[in-house]
C-alpha cells in the first residue's frame, strides 16, 4: 500500500534551524523554489499561528476573519442551527489560540488543523462524545519544526488545495458531500439515486487522482 | 512497527477524517494508527483534504459580536499543551483511555474454550471489544451482519483469508465466515469493532484442527 509520507518528524538534530522568527522559509532555498502567491499565503497562516503562540492579537484578528466564517459554514453545512453554529465557531477559534503552542507546522497545513479542531468539535456537538485519538507521536515543544520541511508541507497542502480545485464537479461535490454532510456512503447513495458502487468508485478514483497529483 | 502488512482502507481512513465513523470504529482506527505510521500519514492527508475544502468553502456570516465573544472565551480560559505521553502498554493509548489503564484493568469474561472477551462501552450504532484467544486456540466460528475490523494487539492469528500480526488489521465484510486461530507460541489478544451484532453458527465453540499449525 503507497502512502504519502507525511508524519515524517523532521532531519536529525544538527539539521535542524530554530524557526521561531516571522518568515519560517529557509533563508536559501534548494534550487529554484521560488514561492508563488498561493504558497505564500498558506506559509502566512502558518506565521500567523507563530505569532498568535505570542499572544499578537493583530495576527489573531486576521486568522478570525478568514477562518471563523469558513468554520462556521462547516458546522451549519453539518447540520447545527445558526445559534449552535455561532457558539461552536467561537470555541473553536478560542481552541486555536490556546493550542497554538501544539502547531507543528512541518506536519500540517494551518487549514489542515483547523479542520481537525472544527472536526472534532462537530462530532461533540452532534454525537456528545469525544473523537478517539490516536497516540501522539513523541515530540515536544522542544523540538522545533524544521523549516525545510516546513516549507514542503504548506507546498505539498497547496498543491492538494490546487488539486482538489481542478477535480471535476461531480467527484469533487461527492468528497465535499461526504467530508462535510454528515453522510454514510450508503446515505450518500440515498441522496444521490446513485448504486452504492458507483459512489465508492468515484470516492476512490477522486482519491486516486489526488494522490497522483501529490506525488 | 514497520512489519505491518495488512492496513486500513482508504474509505476507513476517510470516514474517519470526516468523523461519520461509530465511535466503536473511531476506537480501532485510532488504535491502529497509533501503531502504523504508514496509515497515520494518510490519515493526515485526509486531514489535509478537509482543510483544503474548509478553505474553499462558502463563508457563514458571522454574528456583530463574534470576535469579541472568542476573545472573552480566551481570557478565561488557560494555554493548553500536548498532552503528557502515556505509559506504554499492550493496549493503544486510545483503547487504556477507555478501558482506564492497560490489561490489567480489562475485566474479562469467558466465552468458551479459553477464549475471553472484554465489551468496551461505546456508542450502540457499533461495537468495540477485546478479545483474549490463548496460544493455539480458536475464536469460535462466526460470520456478522456488517463491517468487522480485528486489530492485533499482542500475538498473533491464523483464519481463512491470511495471516496477521501485531498492529495488522482485518477488514471483514459480512460474506466472510471465519475462525481466527491464534499462534502458537504466545496468547492473542486483539481489538475487534463490528457495526452489527456477531452471529455465531454454533453456540459450542470448537477447535479448528486444519488451522492449528502444530
Ligand atoms: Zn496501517
Amino acid at each position: 500500500m503507497e502512502h504519502l509520507d507525511i508524519s515524517e518528524n523532521g532531519l536529525p538534530a544538527h539539521a535542524k534551524r530554530r524557526v521561531m522568527g516571522a518568515d519560517m522559509r529557509p533563508q536559501s532555498p534548494k534550487g529554484s523554489r521560488v514561492p508563488d502567491a498561493k504558497i505564500q499565503s498558506t506559509q502566512d497562516w502558518a506565521d500567523h499561528i507563530l505569532r498568535i503562540r505570542t499572544k499578537d492579537q493583530a495576527a489573531f484578528k486576521e486568522l478570525f476573519a478568514h477562518f471563523a466564517p469558513r468554520v462556521k459554514g462547516f458546522l451549519i453545512k453539518s447540520g447545527a442551527d445558526e445559534a449552535l453554529a455561532e457558539e461552536c465557531t467561537q470555541e473553536v477559534m478560542a481552541t486555536i489560540w490556546r493550542k497554538a503552542e501544539m502547531f507543528d507546522p512541518s506536519r500540517a497545513a494551518v487549514s489542515t488543523w483547523i479542520y481537525t479542531i472544527a472536526r472534532n468539535r462537530k462530532i461533540d456537538m452532534l454525537r456528545k462524545r469525544r473523537r478517539p485519538e490516536p497516540e501522539d507521536l513523541p515530540w515536544g515543544p522542544e523540538a522545533e519544526p524544521d523549516a525545510e520541511d516546513t516549507f514542503s508541507m504548506q507546498q505539498e497542502t497547496q498543491r492538494l488545495g490546487e488539486a482538489i480545485r481542478a477535480l471535476p464537479e461531480k467527484q469533487r461535490q461527492l468528497v465535499e458531500k461526504a467530508y462535510f454532510g454528515d453522510l454514510s456512503h450508503s446515505e450518500i447513495a440515498e441522496e444521490t439515486g446513485l448504486p452504492l458502487g458507483t459512489i465508492k468508485s468515484r470516492i476512490r478514483l477522486a482519491l486516486d487522482r489526488l494522490r497522483h497529483q501529490m506525488k | 512497527m514497520s512489519d505491518i502488512k495488512h492496513h486500513l482502507t482508504d474509505q476507513l481512513l476517510m470516514a474517519y477524517s470526516a468523523g461519520t465513523l461509530p465511535e466503536a470504529f473511531d476506537l480501532i482506527v485510532a488504535a491502529h494508527l497509533s501503531m502504523c505510521d504508514a496509515c497515520r500519514a494518510a490519515a493526515e492527508s485526509f486531514d489535509a483534504t478537509g482543510g483544503a475544502l474548509i478553505d474553499d468553502l462558502a463563508s457563514a456570516d458571522l454574528s456583530d459580536d463574534s470576535f469579541a465573544a472568542t476573545m472573552r472565551l480566551i481570557e478565561d480560559a488557560p494555554m493548553l499543551t500536548a498532552p503528557k505521553p502515556r505509559k506504554k502498554g499492550v493496549l493503544p493509548a486510545p483503547v487504556q483511555d477507555f478501558v482506564g489503564g492497560d490489561l490489567e484493568s480489562v475485566k474479562w469474561r469467558s466465552i468458551g474454550m479459553g477464549v475471553k472477551q472484554a465489551i468496551i462501552p461505546t456508542e450502540k450504532d457499533a461495537t468495540a471489544r477485546l478479545l483474549y484467544i490463548p496460544a493455539g486456540c480458536a475464536v469460535p466460528d462466526h460470520g456478522h451482519r456488517g463491517t468487522e475490523l480485528t486489530l492485533v494487539l499482542q500475538g498473533a492469528f491464523q483464519d481463512e483469508t491470511d495471516h496477521f500480526g501485531p498492529g495488522d488489521i482485518e477488514v471483514a465484510d459480512e460474506d466472510l465466515f471465519h475462525t481466527p486461530v491464534a499462534d502458537i507460541g504466545e496468547d492473542c489478544i486483539c481489538l475487534a469493532a463490528t457495526d452489527a451484532p456477531l452471529r455465531f453458527r454454533s453456540l459450542l465453540p470448537r477447535l479448528a484442527q486444519p488451522f492449528l499449525r502444530i
